[in-house]
């Protein structure tokens, strides 16, 4: 690993203000994809900004939204009783991310802001129809997401919290995982809320984390797996590598979306 | 350089790193506490995996300045000091659970902290799901999730420990 400067700041404009004035420096969450992509010397950052000591963990609910901190860690949203209760398909879908060491530290904020285009969390911030809140201002979930490892944030910009409007009638994830890397080869978040129907896909899309527009009108009029059981997503702009296809990605949509609406009930 | 203060297996310590310090190079290299294994480079194996406030962690997939003020619980902080075994490690002896016995530490750090978590009770694929971390490249998993389901019932009070 390349060395660097590393600072824990204790309040928030702190760190919006060492990260504002170096492009070069980084902000370290959770750290489980930053470290090991340090440690492969694959990202040379000149300062690592520690988010820790921001009090950005946490869980909130109120009638019209489950609030998560940006820090709070994968393991924690798993288990959470008020997570369970108002968002179960969520709370599934931090259950298995990575393996339990990465959910123990591995938080919902640092997912969002990698925007990996295999991360779990990009579906279900989608299809919930969440607001990404930061130290300057509140993006909507269709706007933040804007291609591979791209997003709406601005150099220096820390997302804060994530918001869940509530209630959500049905939400559940289902995932093929890469037999060896256990990472999304195709995810489908299916969630029927205060934002409607929705249907988000992680894994496949050579963009990242899309909607299936088609699957949406079908369950709002019939929510059943037979509903979506004959709607293919096209192959084309979607992901094709050494472990499968883009037609097989395509493939695996109409399945896991259809497990999903079953698992939901 | 920067100092971090933490404790370890019960012992505070105050040690010099750099930034760029791994928690993992911490503990092997400042602390001479080499049970903590270094498997692979990509934070997948899980041999390194410690306890950092009571929770499961790889110690390769974190930097030692961010252990600052935590305990850190590695597998020399098991046994007793009489040398009496933690009944995860007498479970892992007993059913056999170890062969080469390099992924030996981490995976009965992160079998204790998923027992710890599940005093309802653990399925077998509840175990087999808790080590999705954990990898071993020759037992084959069957044993080790055997002594895992053993050391549940006695961590748990169903079973005394074997008198050592």
């Amino acid at each position: 690993m390349y060395n660097f400067a590393y600072h824990k700041p204790a309040s928030l404009a702190d760190a919006v203000k060492i990260l504002s004035a170096d492009p070069e420096a980084r902000p370290l969450a959770g750290g489980q994809t930053l470290i090991p992509v340090l440690k492969q010397r694959l990202n040379k950052p000149s300062q690592l900004v520690d988010l820790a000591a921001l009090g950005l963990a946490g869980i909130k609910v109120s009638p019209t939204a489950l609030t998560i901190g940006a820090m709070t860690p994968h393991a924690a949203v798993a288990r959470s009783a008020e997570v369970r209760k108002a968002i179960p398909g969520l709370a599934d879908l931090a259950s298995w991310i990575g393996d339990e060491q990465v959910r123990h530290r591995g938080t919902i904020g640092g997912s969002l802001a990698n925007n990996d285009p295999s991360a779990c969390y990009p579906a279900a911030v989608l299809a919930l129809g969440a607001t990404i809140k930061t130290d300057r201002r509140e993006i909507a979930a269709d706007d933040f997401f804007q291609g591979m490892f791209t997003t709406a944030l601005e150099p220096g910009e820390i997302i804060t919290e994530v918001a869940f409007p509530l209630p959500v009638e049905k939400s559940a994830y289902e995932k093929f995982r890469q037999p060896a890397s256990r990472y999304a080869m195709v995810g489908v978040f299916v969630a029927k809320g205060p934002k409607g129907v929705r249907v988000a896909v992680t894994g496949a899309g050579q963009n990242g984390v899309f909607r299936v527009p088609e699957m949406e009108d079908a369950l709002a009029k019939s929510w059943s797996p037979d509903s979506i059981a004959a709607i293919k997503v096209s192959p084309d702009g979607l992901v094709s590598d050494i472990h499968g296809s883009a037609a097989y990605r395509s493939h695996l949509i109409t399945v896991m979306a259809k497990r999903a609406v079953a698992k939901a009930g | 350089m920067p100092q971090v203060s933490l404790k370890v297996n019960g012992k505070k310590v105050t040690v010099e790193v750099e930034p760029r310090t791994l928690l993992v190079e911490l503990l092997r290299e400042k602390l001479g506490l080499t049970g903590t294994h270094i498997g692979c480079d990509t934070s997948q194996c899980g041999a390194c995996t410690v306890h950092l406030n009571g929770d499961s962690v790889k110690s390769c997939t974190m930097l030692a300045v961010q252990a600052e003020g935590a305990e850190v619980l590695t597998i020399e902080g098991l046994a007793r000091p009489d040398g009496t075994l933690h009944p995860m490690q007498e479970m892992f002896r007993e059913h056999h659970a170890l062969q080469c016995g390099y992924c030996t530490p981490g995976m009965v750090m992160s079998a204790i902290d998923l027992v710890n978590k599940h005093p309802e009770g653990l399925t077998e694929e509840q175990i087999r799901e808790g080590l999705e971390g954990n990898l071993c490249r020759c037992t084959g998993y069957h044993n080790i999730v055997k002594a895992i389901a053993a050391a549940w019932e006695i961590m748990h009070g169903k079973k005394a420990a074997r008198a050592a």
